[in-house]
């Protein structure tokens, strides 16, 4: 595989939710998402009963995607922050360590400039985060897991019971 | 590059559909959402253009059930399959755990369908994967029309390694979830392996 896969455990879950809750305070946010490149949403902070997460986690990876594109094509690396401008709400959408996205959705009670400030120190405490992350999976790769894994017994009927 | 919580329990897997323009990738899809509950699926997104031709790509969230207690979730895309959307295409392969290439059986669609499958090689190649090692089902579709080309010769020209093959109709749903589940399944044995 080109890439490993992203594995969270409930410590590296609790504290990136910690950060997105802080951040959602601190910057005056509507909605937080964090997605990673690949479209899968990892976390999420605020109210997001009216919101299809998921849908918005693919669509903000594929805006990520096609803007990468452009960048390279003007040789450059990445654009690491796009910004969407709405009548009411806004999207500030930023990549955080090259590895995942940070989607901040707010509307007239907060800013462009205070949003930015605070994504800006939020985005060095949750690079940190996932930098664990990879080191962790680097080396249960390396020493193996320590407890037992779920997948390790899957059965062709458990598939099978998947598609009934 | 699946993505595992163990925090909410679930597994998220990407699978991508592959192919030629008018191939029926996005028919496949609209098949799956139209036959699956709503609790199973989320929103069928489709960026296209005004004529229906997939420009970006198509999006479909599936959560067919459970495995040891973790949910998993399959999260279906389409590629765009005109040869000018190449820039996009290859982006939508980023972080693929599993291609299902769906051809389009038609005699006069036998070239396209091979610089479909050249062109899937060459995209997974740059983002470091090899299309032999990954997860791939192959998809012969439109078996209901006349002018088809024999199952044989299909697979010898796009599968020569005989993966698994299924004959479809994706208008009526013939073999779509047949081709689903069999790369659902080797995305699954994949994690095996790795966890």
């Amino acid at each position: 595989m080109a890439e490993f896969d992203l594995v969270m455990y409930e410590e590296e879950f609790k504290r990136i939710d910690e950060e997105l809750q802080k951040l959602y305070q601190q910057a005056n946010a509507k909605v937080l998402f964090l997605v990673d490149k690949n479209g899968q949403l990892i976390a999420s902070a605020g109210d997001t009963h009216n919101i299809d997460t998921t849908a918005l986690a693919s669509l903000t990876a594929g805006n990520i995607a096609a803007t990468g594109g452009i960048a390279r094509l003007l040789g450059e690396k990445e654009f690491t922050i796009l910004f969407h401008e709405g009548e009411k709400d806004n999207i500030h959408i930023s990549l955080i360590g090259q590895r995942v996205i940070l989607v901040v959705i707010f509307d007239q009670r907060s800013s462009l400039g205070l949003v930015r400030l605070r994504v800006k120190k939020a985005s060095e405490a949750l690079t940190r985060i996932f930098d664990e992350i990879a080191a962790k999976a680097e080396k249960e790769k390396v020493e193996g897991r320590l407890d037992e894994s779920p997948f390790a017994e899957i059965s062709d009927e458990d598939i099978d019971n998947l598609f009934r | 590059m699946s993505f595992i919580n163990y925090s909410s329990r679930e597994i998220n897997c990407k699978i991508v559909y592959y192919g030629p323009g008018l191939c029926g990738k996005t028919t496949n899809l609209q098949y799956i959402y139209k036959k699956t509950t709503p609790e199973q699926k989320g929103k069928l997104i489709s960026l296209a253009t005004e004529t229906e031709r997939t420009l970006f790509f198509d999006f479909l969230p599936l959560a067919l059930g459970d495995i040891k207690g973790f949910r998993v979730r399959f999260h279906l895309y389409t590629v765009p399959g005109q040869v000018f959307y190449a820039a996009s295409r290859k982006l939508i392969l980023k972080g693929v755990d599993g291609v299902v290439f769906v051809a389009d059986s038609q005699i006069e669609r036998l070239e396209a369908n091979m610089e479909s499958l050249e062109d899937l090689r060459i995209n997974l190649a740059e983002q470091g994967y090899e299309l032999d090692k990954l997860p791939f089902t192959v998809q012969h579709n439109k078996r209901d029309l006349p002018n088809i080309a024999p199952i044989d010769q299909m697979n010898a020209i796009l599968n020569p390694n005989g993966m698994q093959y299924f004959e479809a109709v994706a208008m009526t749903g013939l073999g779509v979830f047949e081709t689903l589940k069999s790369v659902a399944k080797q995305v699954l044995f994949e994690l095996k392996k790795h966890y």
